[in-house]
């Protein structure tokens, strides 16, 4: 079973990614029983069967809108959005409007190219798992998420800017 | 200037040690160099032809002289004696070795500074008009905006890997001296009828293959909502800019495929669920930041200085620098100071190590230990007593600081081109060079007057030659280097692209296509008439016509085969 950083630790993952296959749709490709997360264009070609899961979790592609699970959200345990390529910075406003814009408080979770040096920013932006691409040590990307003590701005996990959180001291500009 | 703070330590710190331990991980071979060199573009360092180029960011163009002095070391220790001021204000050093990059970082750091998103596709370093704070013309000092906007943008989460480069450019003067119109994002500083300041906002400027003037996308927005605004406008782009073509990547081509109009309603869309949030700055924050920028311990002095008024009436040399060199400053008996980096062989934008250690020594004792980089590649030493003007020219000219050539035809603007670059078409370095020398006569210069010949070795245009009054731009043909040239643009206040005025030249044209165009401008002109005044009167047509209407040879250019 794969590893996943979740919550800031290594666990197993238990839920199985769905990515179509060359030749499969949407609407007619066979979602397996289980934990599955399964891609927007699944979910929505075969909703009415899917909704009736237990367990479900969707994905979003890099150039696909977060709005299109607006009425959805409790539908699912996880919502993963894929970084095809690491310099692809789509998924950071996904998530962001995932969690600031629509609410969802559940499993946030990157997928793709999932690399340590990104993960404090995907960290900020509200993913809180992240499933680093395979071939790399997970312990050694853990390491990401703590690369920086301290921020200036606002994002999903600092909720102010640092010039509201802290007094700033101001020094003689000139010595 | 500002002075960082715990915090601002803490951050940078924290960089130095995530970027040692990147680099470590690339020796080490932990990273490829495809994961690598995002990384390290996000840290200014560039692969060139030759080594490594390290671009160090200096936030809207503002140095302390110790900051200088540390440029002049990093000089000597890790490059070959010299560095090189860019069109964004920064610096770069062009020998660098990926091993000691890591310690340069280090050692920028116990000056506050850093390389911080000095290249790759996020927002980069902030660029303002060198004369923020002693402009006669300023409406409002832009320098702590600068400052708020540089603290945002450092390290923002969601805006670190755009579909392409981001460059803001903000403004307070009447003069638009920070060329925001080719910014992705312009900001004017402005008050409006009440007495309120906030910016009017432009959107989607820019150069490169697709030159295009930013749109107004907002006439007021109210200082309060800069950050929350201008994350709107990132969060739009971020999500819909185009990310297929790199060439169309920029901003520019969104606002172009959707209009101005359309933009500013996404924006408007994505900026209700913000505005009024925690973002939205502070009365407390601005005066933090605006500490920092109150006017220094200004003298009370007589506006004119008689041995300064004596000394210029006696010596014509003196009087040309002033003429060109020397601006005018909201103090009585103070003066903005130019000191040329375009001396006649020198490339644009370099200094040697001593000149940096000069430099900063002048800053020390003429104005108050502070420096400005100009998007133009020069220096400005902002408060110089008028009464100390003299000395200061004597000085300068000793270490060939003092060409009185500010916004004359051999103060070009040139980027590193082919000698560096591994990007660029063509050298563009070379040119400059040849143009300087064939035109190095200085009362021929003050003659022609105001012109801005601006150089590009490749379509991104680093060298800026599409607001260039006239425009080159290196090209490859079947591999060899060629020339085209515009005509016609301008940055500042009435911005515009220029016109490409037919088949492009070889190199060693350059200088007669050059003087051929000077001779119809002197041909045209209406008395004191701007060069780019002329141009827009008459057109390009004469001009295109005579400098077409014969065969021009191709002369090689004196000394050791600079075009080759």
């Amino acid at each position: 079973m794969p590893n996943l950083i979740k919550d800031k630790v290594v666990i197993d993952d238990n839920w199985t990614l769905l990515r179509l296959a060359e030749g499969e749709t949407a609407d007619t490709v066979s979602v397996p029983a289980g934990k599955i997360i399964v891609p927007l264009t699944v979910w929505q070609a075969q909703r009415s069967a899917l909704q009736t899961r237990p367990e479900l979790g969707v994905w979003l592609a890099s150039d696909e809108r977060p709005e299109a699970l607006k009425d959805d959200l409790a539908a699912f345990q996880v919502i993963a959005v894929d970084f095809p390529k690491f310099a692809d910075g789509r998924g950071y406003s996904i998530a962001y409007n995932l969690r600031a814009r629509l609410g969802y408080g559940g499993e946030l979770r990157a997928i793709g190219d999932v690399l340590r040096d990104q993960l404090f920013y995907m960290q900020r932006v509200g993913f809180n798992a992240f499933a680093v691409r395979a071939d790399k040590d997970i312990h050694d990307a853990l390491k990401g998420l703590t690369d920086f003590s301290e921020k200036y701005q606002t994002s999903w996990d600092e909720k102010n800017p640092l010039f509201r959180r802290a007094k700033r001291e101001t020094l003689s500009a000139r010595d | 200037m500002y002075r960082y703070d715990q915090y601002d330590h803490q951050i940078v710190k924290e960089r130095v040690a995530q970027y040692r331990d990147q680099v470590r991980r690339r020796l080490s071979d932990e990273l490829i160099e495809d994961e690598f060199r995002i990384l390290r573009l996000q840290n200014g360092l560039y692969l060139q032809r030759h080594a490594y180029m390290l671009r160090i960011a200096v936030p809207y163009g503002l140095l302390a002289s110790r900051q200088v002095r540390m440029f002049a070391h990093i000089a000597r220790k890790y490059d070959r004696g010299y560095g090189h001021f860019t069109t964004r204000q920064n610096i770069q050093f062009n020998w660098i070795k990926l091993e000691e990059s890591p310690d340069i970082l280090a050692e920028l750091a116990t000056v506050e500074m850093h390389a911080i998103q000095t290249s790759g596709n996020c927002i980069r370093n902030t660029t303002s008009d060198e004369l923020a704070g002693v402009a006669a013309d300023e409406i409002v000092d832009p320098r702590p905006y600068a400052e708020l906007i540089r603290e945002w943008s450092t390290f923002h989460p969601e805006f670190a890997y755009l579909p392409r480069k981001f460059k803001i450019a903000i403004s307070g003067s009447e003069e638009d001296r920070a060329a925001t119109a080719v910014h992705d994002v312009g900001l004017h500083v402005i008050k409006n009828a009440a007495g309120e300041v906030g910016f009017r906002v432009l959107v989607g400027g820019g150069m490169g293959r697709t030159p295009i003037l930013g749109s107004v996308i907002r006439d007021f927005l109210p200082w309060q909502h800069a950050m929350s605004y201008l994350e709107a406008i990132l969060r739009v782009y971020n999500q819909y800019g185009r990310r297929d073509n790199i060439y169309k990547a920029r901003i520019k081509i969104l606002v172009k495929a959707i209009g101005a109009e359309e933009f500013a309603r996404q924006v408007e869309t994505e900026w209700l669920d913000i505005k009024d949030g925690p973002s939205t700055l502070t009365a407390e924050e601005l005066q933090r930041v605006a500490h920092y920028f109150t006017a220094p311990a200004y003298a009370t002095l007589p506006a004119v200085d008689a041995e300064f008024e004596r000394k210029k009436a006696e010596e014509k040399a003196f009087a040309n620098w002033l003429k060109r060199n020397v601006k005018e400053h909201k103090v009585a008996g103070y003066a903005a100071v130019i000191l040329s980096l375009k001396k006649t062989g020198v490339p644009p934008g370099d200094i040697t190590a001593d000149q940096l250690d000069f430099v900063a020594d002048l800053a020390d004792r003429y104005s108050f230990a502070e420096l400005r980089v100009t998007h133009e590649q020069n220096l400005v030493l902002a408060d110089v007593k008028q009464s100390e003007l003299y000395a200061l020219w004597q000085e300068a000219k000793t270490h060939g600081l003092a060409t009185p050539n500010i916004g004359l035809l051999t103060d070009i603007i040139c980027c590193p081109g082919g000698d560096f670059c591994s990007l660029a078409n063509a050298k563009s370095i070379p040119i400059a060079q040849a143009i300087a020398e064939r035109f190095d006569n200085i009362d021929f210069q003050h003659d022609i007057g105001d012109i801005e010949l601006n150089i590009s070795g490749c379509i991104n245009a680093c060298g800026h030659h599409h607001v260039g009054n006239i425009g080159i731009l290196g090209v490859d043909k079947d591999g060899a280097e060629w020339y085209q040239v515009s005509l016609g643009g301008a940055q500042g206040n009435v911005s515009s692209i220029g016109k490409i005025i037919g088949p492009s030249f070889s190199a060693h044209q350059m200088p007669t296509v050059i003087d051929r165009l000077l001779q119809v401008y002197v041909k045209q002109r209406i008395e004191d008439e701007r060069f780019i005044d002329t141009v827009r009167r008459v057109g390009v047509t004469p001009f295109k016509d005579f400098v077409y209407a014969t065969p021009i040879k191709s002369e090689p250019t004196s000394g050791e085969d600079a075009c080759a």
